[in-house]
């Protein structure tokens, strides 16, 4: 035994790691999850907020170190899978939305006064479904519901003609 | 990417770009990594109708969508790696490219800031490549890549510059921070004549699009 734990010190079984190719993997997979989270950003924009902020590990530019480098990639792998958790939320709320208005379009009556929009679908443009009744009043004490569709985005003339 | 050869003397105007060098051990750590430039005889001032109107057609073409996806295009995707690479945050330090989107977006067009800066941004917004422009007067030799060096400064900022940190240098001092501030005395200013107009080069950006925009650049200044 004092044999082996004289060997295991000598030092000639001291082995100096060559850490350039573990940053140079660091690095590769810093730009794969860099891509991702660009992708899924760019998949949430105009239908659900995507966190998607590192903070900076250094003031000014310089080689990081191994310990750096996994920050750095573990962060951006946490974001990469906050924002896929964000993204699959959004998508069941759209699904839900979907059906909701499927159900509205079938029996308005069941829906009064219901309204969903374009965004809640997670669609591009303004304009909503919107459960009313016909003729006003008459149609609310006659039970005559429908569902009326907006006439999507106010046109720039229109907008200029408000803002005069 | 190290290159390697001599600088050649500049008579009028010479559109082959040189090539700069990159420390060993930076283009051990980064491959790809390189600096090109192209020296011009300019002088900063007022940007010409032509320049402004270019400006305004190329605000056209960007919109809120387009600067979203911009990220994932091949060469502002490998600006915007290197930077994480080299530890900036870059929604907080932006890359040239996503810095002038950005700025469309907040002023509703890219604005005219004179000459060179308006020459850069056109070849940055046509191409996606970083560029920055230095009083060639004030250089001396060939320009690189390097980490600073123990108790090393850098004119015009107060105290030295922390170990290792990333700068471009002529073969004198630093010149100015890798996508940083640049040197008092060495940005293009009112009495420059001639300028180095300077492409960074990152893994993922191709040759081809560093001499395109180095081009565009210097043919926008002329």
């Amino acid at each position: 035994m004092p044999d082996l734990l004289a060997r295991e010190s000598s030092p000639a079984l001291l082995v100096e790691v060559d850490e350039r190719l573990a940053r140079a993997e660091l690095r590769r997979q810093i730009g794969r999850l860099e891509r991702e989270l660009s992708a899924l950003l760019a998949e949430g924009f105009g239908r659900v907020a995507v966190e998607h902020r590192v903070e900076a590990v250094v003031a000014e530019p310089r080689v990081l170190d191994l310990g750096e480098l996994e920050r750095l990639r573990d962060e951006l792998a946490e974001r990469v899978a906050d924002a896929r958790g964000t993204l699959r939320e959004q998508e069941r709320i759209e699904v839900d939305n979907q059906e909701l208005l499927r159900r509205m379009i079938a029996a308005p009556a069941d829906y009064k006064w219901v309204r969903v929009s374009r965004d809640d679908l997670g669609l591009p443009g303004c304009g909503h479904w919107h459960s009313r009744p016909r003729l006003g009043p008459i149609g609310m004490l006659m039970g005559w519901w429908r569902v009326k569709v907006s006439s999507g985005c106010p046109l720039a003339g229109r907008l200029a003609a408000v803002e005069q | 990417m190290i290159a390697m050869g001599s600088a050649k003397p500049q008579i009028g105007w010479d559109p082959s770009p040189e090539q700069g060098w990159v420390a060993p051990h930076l283009a051990t750590e980064f491959p790809g990594l390189g600096i090109a430039w192209i020296e011009v005889d300019a002088r900063p001032g007022r940007s010409p109708g032509p320049v402004r109107q270019r400006l305004r057609g190329l605000s056209d073409r960007f919109y809120g969508a387009q600067v979203i996806r911009l990220r994932e295009q091949p060469i502002p995707w490998a600006y915007r790696v290197f930077f994480r690479q080299i530890g900036l945050d870059p929604d907080r330090t932006r890359t040239p490219i996503e810095q002038l989107a950005f700025d469309r977006l907040h002023d509703g067009a890219f604005k005219s800031h004179g000459l060179p800066a308006d020459a850069l941004n056109v070849a940055t917004i046509e191409t996606g490549v970083a560029l920055r422009a230095f009083d060639a007067d004030r250089l001396e030799g060939r320009l690189c890549i390097r980490d600073s060096g123990p108790g090393e400064g850098m004119p015009g900022r107060p105290g030295e510059l922390a170990q290792g940190t990333l700068i471009v240098a002529d073969e004198r001092r630093p010149v100015g921070l890798l996508f940083g501030e640049t040197a008092e005395g060495y940005a293009a200013e009112a009495e420059s004549r001639r300028l180095s107009v300077v492409a960074i080069q990152v893994n993922g950006v191709p040759q081809i699009a560093v001499a395109e925009a180095l081009w565009m650049a210097a043919a926008t200044l002329r």
